[in-house]
């Protein structure tokens, strides 16, 4: 799929001029609040008239401004998931997830109800009332509720924000079968960090009403400059890996990253499955020969790439590491007593309890199976 | 309860229901229309269109019954217009009542449904939209059912506003058995005669009952669509 959008909106004390273009499967639009994220989902929605630009979904054009195009939202095929649910409360949850049958075509019913009661997990919440759903089910009755529309294409806008940490770890894995096993693109609206690592293909970082950033998301991510909000202690690049052995004496589990191994707390997933992980850059010491007598277990030899002033005390090094990037938050003192230079190897020393349910999650699974 | 009430008074009251029961089904879709408007619309002489809707309120229900009578008599612009292309007349006739009674109660029933409309969640709505249903079709399904007890309060009291309408009416239509011989009207003819206390008693006991009725209904009717939209 692809998502084109260019757009020029009035946004409070300044405009929104966002231009990109994504094809991954979950596009995460990230920026603080105020950025503009709401009001670009709000416009591909339909929910507001933007006062110039476009915006193409899988080739169909739904707004033209130049040339007039204007799809009203109710034949859109955009679905969208508000971060307050907004389930109609006059409505059992099973009227609420069949509302948009009534107005899709009989031949372009493609999802099936039990297939997405199974995939969300609300069979046994179906007549019930929304006001008895805990914040979790309604989040879960919404998203089925969009799906169940037959959209083109998914807006989740911050779908999570609104919960308690318990119940966004209880939604984290629908939204992950949602992307493995719908092949729905989807767009997902998020200041969170966490939530991007763990579910974005790509990623587009808004910043006062610019498209500042976009493309894959462990390219994305690995750009600390990008996110200077999170300041040093989330910021982190993204790696891919996979579960090579688990250690039951010490309750540990080895990764295979590309360049080395990552010794981590015991995780319940199979060996052999993909995992990703996120490497905060403040989690991370360098070091000129590879270390010795050191309690720290992992150690990946890398290739300075760049280096970037951060502020006035602390630097950003990015490392090349057989090929992922590393990022690498160090005092300016650090990286001058070092000599760090661009092409000097070294070695990235991170502890192993700096892994931890934020910074590690299940990687995508290779291939969509298919339309709902 | 025939024999408790004399002809003329069971008369009197059949009368009224029927006035009653006209005057509110015919000022629902109007009052509906001017509710939306007046809580969503954004319209030049909104501000005139609420005023003109309050007045009745307002006025003294004489001055309504004197302008319902200048306007809607036989020689009055709309009367005579009405008379001659649609044969519909007015004065002194159980339907000029159920008019001057429609006109009186319409403040109120706008009035409630118009707080239930400024209650809807206007968000549900747009949820509503992007999962495909056009403006029409969002107004049946979600508008609607959620203003349904404000729709039922103000049709409850425009009917009982229309019970007890006396000034309009008798100043329009005037006080004519059989024809425009509502209950109140009835009371208040009993009580300018002697030996009327009987009759007027009665009435009033009819009178009593009439609200308390359709009161309890329309209590129990929202409890239920309430019920409904929270359980």
């Amino acid at each position: 799929m692809t998502l084109e959008v260019d757009l020029s909106h009035p946004l409070g004390a300044f405009r929104l001029e966002a231009r990109f273009r994504s094809e991954g499967r979950l596009t995460a639009l990230f920026g603080r609040s105020g950025a503009g994220k709401t009001t670009l989902v709000r416009a591909i929605a339909g929910l507001i008239r933007p006062e110039a630009g476009r915006i193409v979904v899988h080739g169909r054009t739904l707004v033209d401004t130049a040339n007039r195009v204007f799809v009203p939202m109710h034949r859109r095929r955009v679905g969208v998931v508000f971060q307050d649910a907004r389930l109609f409360p006059h409505l059992s949850v099973r009227r609420n997830l069949l509302f948009g049958r009534w107005f899709t075509p009989r031949n372009a019913r493609a999802a099936s109800v039990g297939h997405v009661v199974d995939l969300l997990g609300i069979g046994h919440l179906l007549d019930r009332r929304p006001a008895t759903l805990s914040g979790g089910e309604r989040q879960r009755v919404a998203i089925g509720r969009a799906l169940l529309a037959d959209p083109q294409i998914l807006l989740l806008d911050e779908p999570l924000a609104s919960l308690d940490e318990a119940r966004k770890a209880e939604i984290m894995p629908y939204l992950e079968r949602l992307r493995d096993e719908t092949g729905l693109p989807i767009v997902l609206v998020s200041h969170s960090v966490a939530e991007i690592s763990r579910l974005a293909t790509d990623v587009v970082v808004l910043a006062d009403g610019r498209a500042v950033a976009s493309g894959p998301a462990t390219e994305i991510l690995g750009r600390p400059s990008l996110f200077p909000d999170l300041g040093p202690t989330e910021a982190g690049a993204l790696i891919e890996t996979r579960v090579l052995s688990h250690d039951d004496a010490y309750g540990l589990t080895v990764l295979q990253a590309k360049a080395g191994t990552l010794t981590v707390p015991r995780l319940e997933r199979p060996v052999g499955s993909a995992l990703r992980v996120r490497l905060r850059a403040r989690d991370i010491m360098l070091a000129l020969r590879a270390p010795e007598g050191l309690s720290a277990l992992n150690v990946l030899p890398g290739r300075v790439v760049a280096l970037a002033q951060a502020d006035r005390s602390s630097m950003d090094v990015t490392l090349d590491c057989a090929g992922d990037a590393v990022v690498v938050h160090l005092t300016r003192k650090s990286a001058d007593r070092l000599g760090l230079r661009p092409e000097l190897l070294v070695h990235a020393v991170i502890k192993g309890i700096a892994f931890d349910a934020d910074t590690v999650g299940p990687t995508l699974r290779n291939a969509p199976a298919g339309h709902i | 309860m025939t024999d408790w009430l004399s002809p003329e008074e069971w008369t009197a009251v059949r009368l009224s229901l029927q006035v009653a029961l006209t005057a509110m089904s015919f000022s629902v879709v109007p009052g509906l229309l001017v509710a939306l408007a007046l809580a969503r619309g954004r319209f030049w002489g909104r501000g005139l269109l609420d005023v003109l809707v309050h007045l009745p309120l307002i006025m003294p229900p004489v001055v309504t019954g004197y302008l319902l009578l200048l306007s809607f008599g036989r020689r009055g612009p709309v009367g005579a217009f009405l008379a001659e292309h649609f044969g519909l007349v007015f004065s002194f006739r159980w339907t000029g009542a159920a008019l001057a009674c429609a006109i009186m109660g319409f403040p109120l029933l706008v009035r409630a449904i118009r707080l239930s409309v400024e209650a809807v969640d206007r968000r549900l709505e747009e949820a509503a939209g992007t999962l495909g249903a056009n403006p029409v079709w969002v107004f049946f399904t979600v508008t609607l059912p959620l203003i349904l007890p404000g729709l039922v309060a103000g049709m409850v009291l425009s009917f009982a506003k229309a019970m007890g309408e006396f000034g309009a009416t008798i100043t329009f239509v005037s006080n004519i058995p059989g024809e425009t011989q509502t209950l109140p009207s009835l009371i208040y003819t009993f009580t300018q005669v002697p030996g009327g206390e009987g009759g007027a008693a009665r009435l009033t006991i009819v009178s009593i009952l009439v609200s308390v009725v359709a009161l309890l209904a329309s209590e129990g009717l929202a409890a239920r669509l309430r019920r409904r939209a929270a359980a």
